[in-house]
């Protein structure tokens, strides 16, 4: 794991307004891009920020309609590992309460969303939720 | 700012070939799907969704793809998809679309694939 020596460290507050999540991840981009990771693991930390984001656009019902985000490129000697954190204000949820989406069940519920978790954690190296009536930090890290 | 995509098709004998470029969103999933169901309407029960020109995803359009899937299946017809980034075919299998949906590399291996 890496260390907590900060590298570079950018925060980027977001409106929720659709498409945002895109300004989100083109900011992992470059701190990725700065750490040297390889372009697949990018795409891959790309991805899950847009999926951090548009579960907070859609599920937090935040009163400040924002995203508080904050990306850290960490290590001890070199950079390591890249940690994402994406903070809201809204209601919150109960992780477990949240069942694991499965294809078959999906294909014939009428509700065919709710991938969200399950393609970040899959994404990324390491993936911790902090949620209560305060709001939900997601924070998520990957290595180089 | 609006990410849009844009969608094009190539009706071919016995199969379609759906092109994206751009962000697939949901209004790019509705998009593919109103172009998919259009092509179902005209007969056509074997697509392809070439991705080549799609760099980036989210789950609500996949949802959307999902419905186009499940519509395949209800009539007996056959959906592929070829040219995705490696992050989308990863997401893919995450969610099990493999399953249901065959991925192919490249077009010329998903036509000879789902025409078989």
């Amino acid at each position: 794991m890496a260390g907590n020596v900060p590298w570079r460290e950018v925060t980027l507050t977001l409106p929720m307004i659709p498409d945002m999540e895109i300004a989100a991840s083109k900011t992992a981009t470059a701190m990725a891009e700065f750490m040297k990771m390889t372009p697949d693991r990018i795409d891959e930390v790309r991805m899950a920020v847009v999926e951090a984001c548009i579960n907070a656009f859609e599920h937090s019902h935040s009163p400040d309609r924002k995203v508080y985000m904050k990306f850290e490129v960490l290590g001890e000697t070199e950079p390591e590992s890249l940690r994402i954190t994406v903070r809201d204000t809204g209601v919150g949820f109960q992780p477990e309460d949240i069942a694991e989406p499965h294809i078959e069940d999906k294909l014939k519920a009428m509700r065919k969303r709710g991938w969200g978790l399950k393609i970040i954690r899959g994404l990324m190296d390491d993936v911790e939720i902090h949620s209560g009536t305060d709001g939900t930090t997601v924070v998520m890290s990957k290595a180089r | 700012m609006t990410e849009s995509l844009n969608v094009t098709v190539d009706r071919r004998e016995g199969l379609a070939v759906v092109y994206t470029e751009g962000y697939i969103n949901n209004q790019g999933g509705e998009e593919i799907a109103r172009v998919a169901y259009k092509l179902l309407d005209e007969g056509y029960k074997v697509l392809l969704l070439n991705l080549a020109g799609t760099k980036i995803v989210n789950s609500i359009g996949i949802s959307i793809l999902i419905e186009i899937i499940e519509k395949m299946i209800e009539i007996g017809g056959r959906l592929g998809f070829c040219c995705l980034t490696p992050t989308i075919e990863k997401t893919f299998h995450i969610m099990g679309l493999a399953q249901y949906a065959r991925i192919f590399p490249d077009e010329p291996a998903a036509v000879a694939g789902l025409q078989s």
